[in-house]
């Protein structure tokens, strides 16, 4: 077993390394930054062709989409039953039987992700798991809420004792082009996590194209985002490939200009085994090996689990499996 | 390594594909293959390994073909093709679409296949060669089925000798076999001998769709056997891919043949970011172009050129994401990087590569699989176009590189080449990726993407990368030709005579530049009528002649830039000051040629000036159907500098029918006029200088044909050369014409009549076309 600070420490990129402190808003950057539809869709297409991983490799990296997942949930009707028995999920993700047989025990989830109101019975239920609890904030999902009460409501889940925030961005600053804006905020909101480590949701499904998306991603890592994030699961369009394309292109450009690496977390959208190998290939390709730990790289994502339970139990006996033989979270 | 090494390492580990039912076909052959000829494989004879380059292994025993085995496969498809035309459109559509679903059913086999021979990527023979194979075949079945309808007045050529290069071996044939059936022609077909296993396959495919004997024969064998079909008398027509070199003794060696030649040949393509491109989408471009199919692409993306501002960058973030290409075997569905196709490849690469010390060399440092034959990703950065490797195809994963400032220095470094065949733009400035696309020497330009291929849209070069297109209706040009039988046509000699002339001397010039020129040489010839009269005195223009005239065109490449609304009013003018003076012309005629057809003869040019000139604005491009979000726009372009011996019998209609459909799509030519009656065409050229033509577009010379033609034929500056003398001359320029592989028309000592309109097929011989891809979506 590990104690706690030791797994929070993979967890958590400001244990491991120098904590993403921002930059000085540089807008000639922001203004050159480009995003070609039609290539980033291409190669976006032709990756899972390009790459492929097979038995042991293809079980070892499932358990590390397991490692990486931030298991949400995000409903008008969570409880504190709910979401325990959402933690004793993510401390024991796959039956242990099968975990024993790839020699992976001990492994869970990368984090539990919950509104506001679940910090305190989530925390409560992975007391001594090392799992952190990540809440959403900012008047989650479309950050229309006051300002001030956007910020207190950070601050009143650092409290409670959240280690991540996933703040949402105004997409209105994005929409209109006002980067000053959008810097301003994101900068008010990393600090009021003080040392809470704050992911920052762009809702890529609502800034109208990919450079956008390039643009208002640098804006977020020059304010001190430790995250980049997709969506709020909310949008009609989430998480894709092309999408992430241009998030981790533009985390590679800030670690190049910076030395500082900021983490990518898709969330929405992804729910097939297969499909989170894909974005594994993705980060190691664009971004190399470094990113593929959950203190870089999470998938926000609640049916995932399931569909990788099976495909690991599939791997162990040779023979296809069925959802319920695994337990629910 | 355990799950739970794997889970700390997240390395990809191997995922390979099974050679397993591939290898079962070779041995249900029997491990050795004659020649597929008249529907059945012959004996194995004695022949040569086929290897797999990744390991060296022996695939199969193949038989190179002896002359009589090429003999056989000539007889059997001249004697299947009347039949097979007979068949009609929906005939052959329907055995085009078998031949297309049974690709289909057993692509994953033929993937395989074409892989442990060729040594590429599974993944790039499964979702690259062997789908576009497919589609090609779907295409045609189209093509097939709409020949009666759409192409009357077109014919098949015959029998076509089809030469293909390895790195492509079966898209290669698709690309040669789909039209030639499509359209009637049955073929003889040369896979390269290191890569033929797919085209055996292909055989035992084209059985099993019952496919009429001899419509499809197949040699195996070195060059050779190539030599063999190209020399071969039986053959209408050679269509040939491989390198430039090749492609030139083809050119000379079916010179005055009267064959039919389509080449498609090597390049050396510019790759051009601007500074406001998507940088990281230019990278994964390279990739695609110059790592693609290890770099063994005609096509390839090999001449990088970045603007200056941002080249360190740019080189900075190529070089990080060459890191992450893999190479080895090519039957791991995870490689990027396969075997080049043979150890000779692999040995001219290293050698041109290592003779060259300057600029940067960064080679990938990865680890290659000790056996076969793998070169590392290599980037050449700081060359300048001087240097050779600048100038040189490699054909390898070799790409070099240099700078520019403005996007008109981008142009001049691009087209600074021998070669012609495909550029890639990057930007996000749709103004600048327009302009730019026309500009460049090329015959297919992808912006921001690169190696878009479909069978909708044509492929094909300019200059050295040789010429014809393959797909598209511009494919089946290269397939058909006009039905009804050639007449033979008789040399024309010029009046001799003693008389005097009459009236104040007059002295014909030359017209070269848009001013009259005595000849250099200094001399002329006296011109008589019929009745032994002297006419004139025409110049004999020598070749300092021909340089200057070529000059003068060349200078005179704004008309391809002026508006087609301009040329048509030029031509609209040229026949009005014609029209005015059309008594004069017609006596002259009549006098030169002693008939009286000359009225008619003055009253159908204006005809013609009229047809060329409606035309200059009307010969639309197209916008092709391509499978992809974006548009592939097909456009005419001007050939260039065009010269052309005229008719000699028709001294006006023959010079003015060939000339006005040329200048309306905005060529400039150099004309020599017909021999024995030249004084026509030095009085027309006053009416070009009263007409507001630009100096250099049109040039007239005079002189014996014979002498003439040599020198145009061998001009590097001459982009086409035609030939409608009544002097045989197909063959000198055809011959000559393989300096700089430019374009011929000759009449093989065929008649034409002038009559008759020829403007349509004039302006296909006087334009190329050219395919720009252009992607789009925002969002």
């Amino acid at each position: 077993m590990h104690t706690e600070p030791q797994v929070i420490q993979t967890h958590l990129p400001q244990l491991t390394e120098p904590r993403n402190p921002g930059m000085e808003l540089d807008l000639d950057w922001v203004r050159t930054a480009q995003a070609n539809t039609s290539a980033i869709e291409r190669r976006a297409a032709t990756l899972p062709g390009r790459r492929s991983v097979k038995k042991d490799y293809q079980a070892a990296w499932l358990c590390k989409a397991i490692s990486c997942i931030d298991l949400t949930t995000l409903a008008g009707d969570d409880t504190a039953g709910r979401v325990q028995r959402l933690c004793a999920k993510a401390r024991q993700p796959v039956r242990a039987d099968l975990l024993q047989a790839l020699g992976m025990q001990g492994l869970t989830v990368g984090a539990v992700c919950v509104y506001h109101d679940m910090i305190a019975p989530a925390v409560e239920a992975l007391k001594g798991s090392g799992i952190p609890v990540a809440a959403v904030s900012t008047g989650f999902p479309a950050g229309l809420s006051p300002f001030h009460l956007r910020v207190a409501e950070i601050e009143e889940s650092v409290k409670a004792g959240a280690h991540e925030i996933d703040i949402v961005i105004s997409r209105r600053h994005v929409l209109t082009g006002d980067w000053q804006a959008l810097y301003d905020e994101m900068k008010t909101f990393r600090a009021a996590c003080g040392d809470a480590h704050v992911k920052a949701i762009l809702a890529t499904g609502e800034l109208g194209s990919l450079r956008n998306v390039a643009r208002a991603s640098l804006i977020c890592m020059m304010a001190g985002a430790d995250f980049i994030k997709t969506s709020t699961g909310k949008e009609s369009v989430n998480a894709t490939l092309p999408v992430s394309l241009v998030m981790i292109r533009a985390i590679r450009d800030y670690y190049d200009r910076t030395g500082y690496r900021v983490g990518y977390k898709p969330a929405g959208g992804i729910s097939k085994a297969k499909d989170s190998l894909v974005y594994l290939s993705l980060i190691k390709e664009e971004l190399g090996n470094r990113w593929l730990q959950p203190d870089l790289f999470r998938f926000g994502a609640s049916s995932l689990l399931g569909d990788i339970e099976r495909q690991l139990e599939h791997h162990v006996t040779g023979a296809y499996s069925a959802s319920y033989r695994h337990p629910m979270g | 390594m355990t799950v739970k090494d794997i889970f700390e390492t997240m390395d990809y580990g191997p995922a390979p594909e099974s050679a397993a039912d591939a290898l079962a076909w070779l041995v249900d052959q029997g491990d050795r293959f004659g020649h597929f000829i008249n529907g059945a494989f012959t004996e194995p004879g004695d022949g040569f390994d086929s290897k797999n380059p990744a390991t060296g292994e022996t695939l199969a025993t193949l038989t190179q073909a002896t002359q009589a085995d090429v003999d056989a496969a000539v007889a059997a498809a001249r004697k299947a093709q009347p039949k097979w035309a007979k068949l009609g459109g929906h005939g052959r559509a329907r055995h085009l679409y078998a031949l297309a679903r049974l690709l289909q059913k057993h692509a994953r086999l033929f993937a395989v296949l074409e892989t442990l021979d060729n040594g590429k990527p599974i993944r790039e023979s499964r979702d690259i060669d062997i789908p576009l194979a497919q589609r090609h075949f779907y295409y045609h079945a189209g093509m097939a089925q709409l020949m009666d309808s759409e192409l009357s007045g077109r014919e098949a050529l015959g029998v076509c000798g089809q030469i293909i290069p390895w790195n492509f071996p079966l898209l290669m044939l698709a690309w040669k076999v789909a039209p030639a059936l499509a359209m009637g022609n049955t073929v003889v077909l040369k896979p390269a001998e290191y890569t033929s296993l797919t085209a055996l396959l292909f055989a035992d495919i084209c059985r099993q769709a019952g496919l009429p004997k001899g419509v499809v024969n197949i040699v195996t064998g070195d060059g050779a056997v190539g030599q063999m079909i190209t020399a071969h008398p039986g053959i209408d027509k050679i269509a040939f891919t491989g390198s430039t070199e090749v492609g030139r003794q083809i050119r000379a060696a079916t010179a005055g043949s009267g064959k039919a030649l389509t080449l498609e040949l090597g390049g050396k393509s510019p790759y051009i970011v601007f500074d406001d491109a998507d940088l990281d989408s230019a990278i994964e471009g390279l990739v695609d172009a110059i790592w693609f199919n290890q770099g063994q692409v005609c096509c390839a993306g090999s001449r990088l050129l970045v603007q200056e501002g941002i080249a360190a960058r740019f080189h900075d973030k190529l070089r990080a994401r060459m890191q992450t290409l893999r190479i080895g075997n090519p039957l791991d569905k995870s490689i990027d990087m396969g075997a080049l196709a043979d150890p000779i490849q692999l040995q001219t690469i290293r050698d041109m590569v290592d003779s060259n010390t300057d600029g940067e060399t960064f080679r990938v440092n990865a680890q290659l699989p000790a056996e076969g034959c793998y070169y590392p990703p290599t980037l050449i950065t700081g060359l300048d176009p001087a240097h050779r490797l600048m100038q040189d195809e490699i054909f390898g994963p070799v790409l070099v590189s240099t700078t520019f400032r403005t996007p008109a220095e981008a142009v001049q470094i691009a087209n600074n080449t021998r070669y012609g065949l495909a550029a890639t733009v990057w930007t996000e400035n749709v103004n600048l990726a327009l302009d730019i696309a026309p500009k460049l020497a090329a015959g297919v330009v992808w912006v921001n993407a690169t190696n878009l291929f479909d069978a909708a849209a044509g492929f094909g070069g300019i200059r050295d990368s040789g010429f014809g297109r393959e797909g598209g209706w511009e494919g089946l040009r290269a397939y058909t030709k006009p039905t009804g039988k050639p007449k033979p046509l008789a040399p024309i000699a010029a009046y001799e005579g003693d008389g005097a002339a009459d009236g104040i001397d007059r002295t014909p010039k030359l017209y070269i530049g848009g001013k009259q020129a005595r000849p250099d040489g200094g001399y002329s010839q006296a011109i008589y009528g019929k009745s032994g009269k002297l006419l004139g005195h025409a110049p004999i223009a020598s070749r300092k002649d021909i340089r200057n005239a070529v000059e003068a065109a060349r200078g005179a490449s704004g008309w391809a830039k002026s508006t087609a609304h301009l040329r048509a009013q030029i031509l609209y003018y040229i026949a009005e000051n014609l029209s005015s003076r059309a008594s004069e012309f017609a006596a002259r005629i009549d006098a030169l040629t002693g008939t009286r057809q000359g009225a008619q003869e003055v009253e159908t040019a204006i005809t013609r000036l009229f047809t060329a000139a409606a035309w200059a604005d009307k010969l639309d491009g197209a916008v092709k159907s391509v499978p992809i979000r974006g548009v592939a726009m097909a456009m005419h372009e001007p050939v260039g500098v065009i010269g052309a011996l005229c008719p000699d019998e028709a001294p006006l209609l023959g010079l003015i029918s060939v000339m006005a459909p040329a200048i309306a799509m905005g060529n400039r030519v150099v004309l020599c006029a017909s021999q024995p009656f030249p004084l026509a065409a030095t009085d027309f050229y006053q009416v070009l200088d009263t007409s507001d033509v630009p100096a250099g577009v049109v040039n007239i010379l005079t002189g014996p044909h014979a002498d003439l033609a040599p020198t145009l034929a061998s001009h590097m500056d001459v982009d086409a050369v035609w030939s409608f003398s009544s002097t045989d001359l197909s063959a000198t320029i055809e011959r000559a014409s393989a300096g700089n592989l430019k374009r011929t028309w000759v009449n093989n000592g065929h008649a034409r009549d002038w009559q008759a309109d020829h403007s349509r097929a004039v302006m296909d011989a006087a334009t190329e076309i050219k395919t720009i891809w252009v992607p789009y979506g925002e969002g």
